[in-house]
């Protein structure tokens, strides 16, 4: 009989009957992963439905046969001998004999040395949380120890700072983020001051276009745009390049060569970015403040003087002045926590996967909460 | 041993950039050997391998695997070549998000329409094929560096290729695990007939298990001599295959 495969056929079977009740199946052909269903389903049809006490599987026939072929023929003599048939593999080749040995036929009987990993209860993963983001407080509290001494310390003695390094982030940080901090801030600019004149202008207000998107950008949004791009651009870049030495036993280079890696590694990118991010503050606010001007004139027939002067009289130093502090605190953060969760990668490419996202996570939630801080000190300080 | 050419490569050049590491290469391996690429750090062995499992095209040059030229079959005949061969990588390339179990079952669960159950089993026998039978959930992280070498050869055999590649399969092992990575190697290609190609510079597991090989040479850009392992050691006078198989430097050899 032929294989009922839409496939080219490639085994055959044949069956004969010798002695009442006794049943020999010669098996030729090629008997691999891709003939499995077809075999095993062409086997038993062929066996169903006759009686018999004894089978034999007679492999002098098969050219070729792998792992897959090899289980078809131990299920069907398993099958066989719960039903009480003893079944004999008969005139199996050199080759054969040897594939048949090599595979262990009873290897899915052995039971896993642990057990799988199952979905655990609602209330266990909530506490299992729970007690990760305990440790995972006091794992940033000790980097942040870690981290303010080699600062310290790397103030102390500024020849011991890696200045090329700090050259080196300021540039990726800093230089290679101007043109998309540029852009967002322009359309940013340019969408707050085209919605709230919308508004405005039915009131005649329309100068306070400008009014509005000074202090909002200057006061407000300009920092946490910027500090959210770099958070994105570079604090993820920390965390996948610490993280990728740490996997390639860089970091564990480094201290035995008596370096400490948090001053050796963190202390250069939190300085460049301290530096940096501030001055891109300024250019995101600049650009934003350009989108409004756009719209002042084109949009509300403001002269660009009056536009400027407008801006001008709503904020003062001071509201640069913090927006500037503001700008280096979110830096530090950003920058402390990429270092930190790169520091904290163990194991393998799916670990520095998963810093590099913790880093953009955490670094936006402390971005957010450093600022309502900032809003609630500044309220008091006046 | 079957002595038709599996795998033809002819006239095979290599570039890294604008430089060129192999020129002209040709050799062919037979069904059913075990054919070693052996030379010294830097010579392309690992970049000839990555062309002839199709994962580098290269500038000139062809490869033909069981009759199909890769070098010029379109996406999907090379996609079936492919799926004919199993790759070792050096750095054991399992994933690391998933078990052994998962390793394994993912090109069964991707290529086969078997059912969860037989692919349960197969993958029992391919664990237990390497002696790792038991640690279906364990993952690759929790393991020796020897095991996930075993572990790696366990997915390589998923779908029982007819080619396995192996790229330096004794990097990182010590001799014990070696010798009993030797042994795990040459009963797969005993009883499975699997045609085995290992890239490597380890001289010891050559001659353990290695029918035929080819020495490359770094500024030959290719091959340099071609034989058994005992004939490179004992019949060649070329002084680069002299003292890479006597561990010598080249100025100690005169």
């Amino acid at each position: 009989m032929k294989a009922s495969s839409a496939r080219i056929t490639v085994y055959s079977l044949r069956i004969e009957e010798p002695e009442p009740g006794d049943i020999v199946v010669f098996i030729s052909g090629r008997l691999s992963l891709t003939e499995f269903n077809s075999f095993s389903s062409d086997l038993r049809s062929m066996l169903n439905g006759r009686s018999f006490h004894r089978l034999t599987l007679n492999l002098g026939g098969i050219t070729y046969l792998d792992s897959a072929g090899t289980l078809a023929l131990y299920q069907l003599e398993e099958e066989y001998r719960e039903r009480s048939v003893p079944v004999v593999l008969q005139d199996a080749s050199e080759r054969i004999t040897g594939i048949l040995n090599l595979l262990n036929r009873k290897a899915h009987h052995i039971s896993p040395l642990i057990p799988p990993r199952k979905s655990t209860h609602a209330l266990e993963r909530i506490g299992e949380a729970t007690r990760m983001m305990g440790a995972d407080f006091f794992l940033v509290m000790s980097f942040v120890g870690k981290l303010l001494t080699a600062m310290l310390g790397s103030f102390c003695n500024p020849s011991s700072i890696r200045w090329r390094e700090v050259l080196f982030y300021m540039k990726s940080t800093g230089v290679d983020g101007l043109p998309i901090v540029g852009l967002i801030s322009l359309l940013l600019g340019l969408i707050m001051a085209f919605m709230s004149s919308l508004q405005l202008r039915q009131f005649g207000a329309g100068i306070y276009v400008a009014s509005l998107l000074a202090m909002a950008m200057v006061k407000e949004l300009g920092p946490i745009m910027t500090a959210i791009i770099v958070a994105g651009r570079s604090g993820s870049a920390f965390a996948a390049e610490i993280g990728t030495m740490i996997v390639n036993d860089e970091v564990n280079a480094l201290e035995t060569m008596g370096f400490e890696p948090t001053r050796f590694l963190a202390v250069p990118k939190v300085l460049a970015s301290m530096l940096v991010v501030p001055l891109l503050t300024i250019y995101a606010d600049l650009f934003a403040l350009l989108g409004g001007l756009l719209v002042g004139v084109f949009g509300l027939d403001l002269t660009a003087h009056t536009y400027i002067q407008q801006t001008r009289e709503s904020i003062d130093v001071s509201d640069v002045f913090s927006s500037l502090i503001k700008a280096m605190v979110f830096a530090a953060l950003i920058a402390g926590i990429g270092c930190q969760r790169g520091f904290q990668v163990r194991g393998d490419a799916a670990s520095v996967g998963r810093s590099t996202t913790s880093a953009v996570v955490s670094a936006i939630f402390l971005i957010i909460v450093a600022d309502s801080a900032f809003a609630i000190i500044l309220h008091y300080i006046g | 041993m079957d002595r038709e050419p599996v795998i033809a490569v002819e006239n095979l050049r290599a570039v890294y950039g604008d430089a060129t590491i192999l020129e002209k290469v040709s050799f062919q391996v037979y069904g059913g050997e075990i054919f070693v690429i052996l030379g010294g750090s830097g010579c392309g062995k690992s970049t000839l391998l990555k062309h002839v499992i199709g994962l580098l095209q290269p500038p000139a040059g062809r490869i033909v695997i069981n009759g199909v030229d890769i070098t010029d079959a379109d996406e999907d005949a090379r996609r079936r070549v492919q799926q004919t061969i199993g790759v070792l990588f050096q750095a054991d390339a399992l994933f690391g998000s998933l078990s052994l179990f998962e390793n394994i079952a993912l090109p069964l669960k991707e290529y086969t329409d078997l059912s969860p159950e037989i692919i349960h089993r197969l993958v029992s026998m391919k664990l237990a094929l390497v002696n790792l039978a038991g640690y279906d959930n364990h993952m690759p992280s929790e393991l020796s560096g020897g095991m996930r070498k075993r572990a790696a050869i366990a997915r390589a055999m998923a779908l029982d290729p007819l080619f396995l590649f192996f790229d330096e399969p004794w990097a990182g092992l010590d001799p014990v695990t070696a010798a009993e990575l030797d042994i795990l190697i040459r009963s797969i290609n005993t009883a499975m007939g699997t045609t085995i190609v290992i890239v490597t510079q380890e001289l010891a597991s050559i001659f353990s298990i290695g029918q035929r090989v080819i020495m490359l040479d770094r500024d030959a850009r290719g091959v340099i001599a071609e034989g058994t392992p005992r004939e490179l050691k004992e019949q060649t006078r070329d002084p680069r295959v002299v003292n890479f198989f006597n561990r010598q430097a080249p100025a100690e050899n005169g």
